[in-house]
């Protein structure tokens, strides 16, 4: 294969060992989101203390793209505060992985690379804008998540 | 070598009718098209009919006098008959354009179903439809009140029919909507059998017949359902084009689906008559140019002749059905009897998602589908997210069968299997 490579030792090797794979029982937050032409379903689970994002797990069935992207997510936002989620952008996400390049060369596949950061958005946004009744801190995470991909 | 018979084109004619089937993709590798079952691609002769159609006829049709829209309604009505005889439909006024097989569901749906089904009643549909033939049956007993039942499928991809000897026993089936062949399995269901159940208990019987019509003899007024609907891109034809056929006496008592002009027979202030069949149901200004050409499609799979095309797909099923069940860590979903199925291939690599698997494989340029092809149901049932599915047409090769499989030989190295 040439081209921009995808599938990579570090794409594969998280999509066999995913980190943070599994439930937090109880959690502040559970997000569900899934890609309905692909067939990626996750679930994202955060638990919130003050402004910072304590614990975070997720779990469901996808794609490589789609796993390794979701473990690397939840290894980059633990302890994380609110401030940080909003200030953080996909391209940070995509070239943890080397993935830049899927935002030109494959539209679909950029969506099983987002997912977990769109669940990610919403669910904080949900969070704080909802349950917290704290539209100031929820800020445009609605919007960004929307306008992810 | 594959056998199609003599009197009609080899199979290296066909091929060199289509020209999309010379391109490189990606990495200058040759088209391997096996996604057949979403669309299939078109010859020459349908591309050439739509061009000629533009070049020289262009018109809205049924009303004018001019020449060009007395050709172009010619040309449009042509087509009716062409279908009628392909399919031995009796009457021409039962064949009803719309846009696709969805569309022509939703039609019966809205248009039959909101005069025909109530509370209490029951739509029986199965696990292995496509959305179009669940969605508006879920609208429809969800607003009237009635209920949905599933047919099952068994382990090898058939449907469990003894349930629906049981809905029926019940005496509220007021409809069966079931697919002929189904998009994911290619399993082909026992229709004669289902719709004798269904007319013995006076049952309406609405038939999918999507992933039929394209790959074997069908006849309409031999099956004696109710409802029969299937798209044109499927067979060779453009897209936005899709026939319901439906009984005279079914849709003279049906209410119209939308209003508009040519379904109208005079219209007045606050109230109008409607127009004769078909034309009741084709409101507006429908998809002239492909409809029109959609007849050199049908023309050129009566040229061939279904059974060819059937034996075909036979042929290339047993072959492949007989490589992949080879190949380690390999699942195979539907029955596995080529007489069953039609050319259709649904399968599971090791554990490795099949977007990973049709991504790897397309950088060999072949082009197959992964994901829930618009079956969840189905996708729930055989406990998976997703599958991929090769599907074939009358211009695959066994060689391309070949490059599929070799293709996957990469999708082990890249996941280490």
């Amino acid at each position: 294969m040439s081209g921009d490579p995808i599938y990579t030792e570090m794409i594969i090797e998280y999509s066999r060992n995913p980190s943070n794979y599994g439930k937090i029982e109880d959690a502040h937050i559970k997000r569900h989101d899934s890609n309905p032409l692909c067939g990626d379903s996750i679930d994202l689970y955060l638990n919130i203390d003050g402004k910072k994002i304590s614990d975070v797990k997720f779990d469901g069935k996808g794609c490589a793209i789609c796993m390794a992207c979701s473990s690397v997510l939840t290894e980059m936002i633990k302890g994380k505060s609110l401030e940080d989620i909003k200030k953080f952008e996909k391209d940070e996400l995509l070239s943890e992985l080397g993935l830049e390049h899927l935002i030109k060369t494959s539209p679909v596949r950029i969506k099983c690379a987002l997912l977990s950061l769109k669940a990610l958005k919403y669910g904080i946004y949900s969070y704080f804008a909802e349950n917290m009744n704290d539209v100031e801190s929820a800020g445009n995470l609605k919007e960004e998540a929307a306008n992810l991909y | 070598m594959i056998k199609i018979q003599a009197n009609t084109y080899s199979l290296e004619e066909i091929r060199s009718h289509f020209p999309v089937l010379n391109r490189r993709v990606r990495d200058d590798k040759r088209l391997v098209y096996l996604d057949n079952a979403a669309t299939t691609q078109k010859p020459n002769q349908v591309i050439d009919a739509i061009t000629d159609y533009y070049q020289n006829h262009n018109s809205n049709i049924h009303r004018a006098v001019h020449a060009l829209a007395e050709e172009s309604t010619e040309a449009f009505e042509a087509t009716r008959d062409k279908i009628a005889k392909f399919l031995n439909i009796q009457n021409r006024e039962e064949i009803i354009f719309v846009r696709g097989t969805t569309e022509a569901i939703n039609l019966v749906a809205y248009s039959w179903g909101r005069d025909n089904v109530e509370k209490g009643d029951i739509v029986v549909t199965t696990e292995y439809e496509h959305h179009s033939n669940i969605v508006p049956w879920q609208v429809l007993t969800q607003e009237t009140g009635a209920e949905l039942k599933y047919i099952n499928i068994d382990d090898n991809g058939e449907l469990m029919l003894e349930q629906l000897d049981e809905y029926l026993a019940t005496g509220k089936v007021k409809l069966v909507a079931i697919s002929h062949v189904s998009n994911v399995l290619g399993t082909i269901t026992d229709i004669h059998n289902v719709i004798k159940k269904c007319k013995n208990v006076g049952v309406k019987v609405l038939v999918d017949g999507a992933q039929a019509v394209p790959h074997m003899k069908v006849d309409i007024d031999n099956l004696d359902c109710d409802f029969y609907a299937f798209s044109a891109h499927k067979m060779l034809g453009p897209t936005g084009v899709g026939i319901l056929w439906a009984r005279k006496d079914i849709l003279e008592n049906m209410k119209p689906f939308q209003g508009g002009g040519d379904m109208i027979r005079e219209v007045h202030k606050y109230e109008t008559t409607w127009n004769d069949l078909p034309y009741k149901f084709e409101a507006g200004t429908p998809n002239v140019a492909d409809v029109i050409c959609f007849a050199a499609a049908i023309d050129y799979l009566a040229k061939i002749g279904m059974d060819n095309v059937r034996n075909h797909e036979i042929e290339l099923t047993q072959y492949a059905l007989e490589k992949m069940s080879k190949i380690k860590g390999l699942t195979l979903y539907g029955p596995q009897d080529p007489q069953k199925a039609s050319g259709v291939i649904s399968f599971n690599f090791n554990d490795v998602h099949p977007h990973d698997v049709a991504t790897i494989i397309d950088k060999n340029g072949v082009a197959i589908r992964s994901g829930h092809h618009c079956a969840q149901v189905l996708m729930e049932k055989l406990n998976v997210a997703a599958t991929n599915r090769a599907s074939f047409y009358i211009y695959t090769t066994k060689d391309e069968i070949d490059t599929l499989i070799d293709s996957l030989e990469q999708v082990a190295k890249v996941f280490k299997l």
